[in-house]
């Protein structure tokens, strides 16, 4: 691990990452299409979409952690040059998950083993990684508890006797254990209230000004907002906007139509949904895949949009709103 | 009115999670319920859908006592409710097609014959097309599921809905789709809603009133629960 990336070497570059599911009758399924993306130390990403869009394949896509009917092309760059995408399950398994990136999940409930309780699982992790043994061991799981706030007094509990906040947390502990400089946090806020998400969101934003890399994959839109230094918007297992969150979520605002409609659809905003639902990953339209529940679509959306490193629609919206005229 | 008088409900009767709770709901009327994870509003909500019989405290539905719970509640009551609830891989049968999921109310009723109109009638409100109605639950999305389980809840014509935690799983879009078709359906019936979650700024939005839980709890409430469930 290098101990002073700075800011000219991400943490993680991804070029052009695809994954496609090879299905029964020789159907393909491209769940993800063409992502770039770099994340640097320090920096929280935010990548935001509808359920199905192809975010939480792209995660398993980094940590290898894909079926067998997926193929992948493109790269995911680590800060000293390793790829992601090409290393085998044995480096993937004994170098990269839990020592170089860490593993925030979906549902804490069902990550952590049931029959276990929080300390053993802490004490285990602790071994694998960091070569600790009694009598280190027991201080040592109290430290990693504590620096995901979890609380002492709870380590010799089961996991089904925990809260939501404190399961969160104790899969958040096991995911700094390894020291990983890159943080991978798949919504990781789903089912929590809004006070149990502000401080799941504010422990990891924490842990991101700590220096660590955080790619965090979410739906909540206000999670979002609070934590992330740059939003990206995927559609249709692409990303369609890559921008600032300050300018995202306040002015001048999204300037994709998707990631528009989205903001729009909070019931702080105007709480209208976007017409219509996403398109089938298996039978992507030929064209710009959003064209069909777009207000903006015409001709030039048959043809699908590049992406030109912030943007990916034909229109090219500028910030304050108005398209610019072609002659 | 759907009117819960000091209700006391849980799982283990020395230690109730819902006590002497009290709320009213008059029809048209849409309230929302706040309160944190685990502090016992979705057993409440199970209340108030008869699907969970209280330790004590009375249900009284359109001015009839609730005197049986689940498959014990009168036909006529237990159709007057539509239930939707948070995870919707949980509530729907994963051997069924979307189209025999929405129609089974329909079929345990005894009402066969209406599956093809009100199938037809509701899925294209709920944004749900032919070709997503003959999938089954592993082949859809949460939010394409879970307007299916809104479907289903209305497919009886209500005269009650109770959303726990609806659109908890759901992306702003959908959230904002699904509450669209409950208002829908509310100005065209006239049906009460009660609505449990912990999104205030949702349920503020969404319904007339919102109540927080420590308002309509009585003294000896637990302020804070340990409970796992959401």
């Amino acid at each position: 691990m290098k101990n002073d990336p700075g800011p000219t070497a991400p943490v993680l570059s991804v070029r052009g990452l695809s994954v496609r599911f090879r299905m029964r009758g020789g159907r393909h399924i491209a769940a993800v299409a063409d992502a770039h993306f770099d994340l640097a130390a320090g920096e929280c990403l935010a990548l935001v979409g509808e359920s199905g869009c192809g975010k939480s394949v792209l995660a398993s896509a980094l940590l290898g952690l894909l079926p067998g009917n997926a193929r992948t092309s493109g790269s995911a760059l680590l800060d000293d040059g390793t790829d992601l995408l090409g290393l085998g399950e044995r480096s993937l398994a004994r170098t990269v998950r839990g020592r170089r990136i860490g593993l925030v999940p979906q549902s804490p409930a069902a990550h952590l083993t049931p029959v276990r309780t929080v300390r053993a699982q802490l004490e285990e992790t602790l071994r694998e990684l960091t070569g600790a043994r009694r009598p280190a061991l027991r201080p040592a799981a109290e430290q990693a508890a504590a620096r995901a706030s979890f609380p002492a007094g709870h380590l010799d509990r089961y996991p089904h006797e925990l809260s939501g906040g404190l399961a969160q947390r104790a899969a958040t502990a096991l995911a700094l254990i390894g020291d990983a400089p890159l943080l991978l946090a798949d919504e990781p806020t789903t089912g929590l209230d809004r006070e149990l998400v502000e401080r799941t969101v504010d422990e990891l934003r924490r842990h991101a000004d700590g220096g660590r890399a955080l790619l965090i994959i979410t739906h909540d839109l206000a999670a979002a907002e609070r934590i992330a230094d740059r939003v990206a918007v995927m559609y249709a297992g692409r990303i369609v906007e890559l921008a600032d969150a300050e300018r995202f979520f306040g002015e001048p605002g999204p300037r994709h139509p998707y990631a528009r409609g989205l903001l729009d659809a909070l019931p702080e905003r105007a709480f209208v949904p976007i017409p219509g639902m996403p398109p089938e990953l298996g039978a992507l339209p030929e064209g710009c895949a959003f064209a069909a529940r777009c207000g903006r679509a015409d001709d030039r959306c048959s043809v699908p949009p590049p992406f030109d490193g912030a943007l990916a629609c034909h229109h090219g919206v500028r910030a304050d709103g108005e398209e610019p005229v072609h002659a | 009115m759907l009117e819960l008088t000091r209700i006391t409900a849980g799982y283990d009767r020395r230690d109730p999670v819902v006590r002497e709770v009290s709320l009213s709901l008059a029809p048209g009327e849409s309230l929302g319920l706040l309160g944190p994870s685990g502090c016992g509003k979705s057993t409440l909500a199970r209340v108030a859908a008869l699907l969970h019989r209280p330790y004590a405290g009375t249900v009284v539905l359109d001015g009839e006592p609730v005197r049986g719970w689940r498959h014990r509640a009168p036909r006529a009551q237990r159709t007057a409710v539509g239930v939707v609830f948070q995870q919707p891989r949980l509530s729907a049968d994963p051997r069924l097609t979307l189209r025999e999921l929405i129609a089974q109310p329909l079929r345990a009723t005894g009402r066969r014959s209406e599956v093809a109109d009100r199938v037809a009638g509701l899925a294209p409100a709920v944004g749900l097309t032919p070709e997503l109605l003959g999938r089954r639950p592993h082949e859809v999305s949460d939010g394409q599921l879970q307007r299916a389980c809104l479907a289903r809840a209305l497919v009886l014509r209500p005269r009650w809905l109770i959303c726990d935690e609806m659109t908890a799983m759901l992306d702003a879009s959908t959230t904002a789709a699904l509450v669209a078709v409950v208002e829908s359906y509310r100005r065209e019936s006239g049906a009460g809603l009660l609505a449990v979650g912990h999104d205030r700024v949702l349920l503020e939005r969404w319904c007339d009133r919102t109540v927080g839980w420590q308002e309509c709890s009585g003294p000896g409430a637990p302020q804070e629960s340990m409970s796992p469930t959401g």
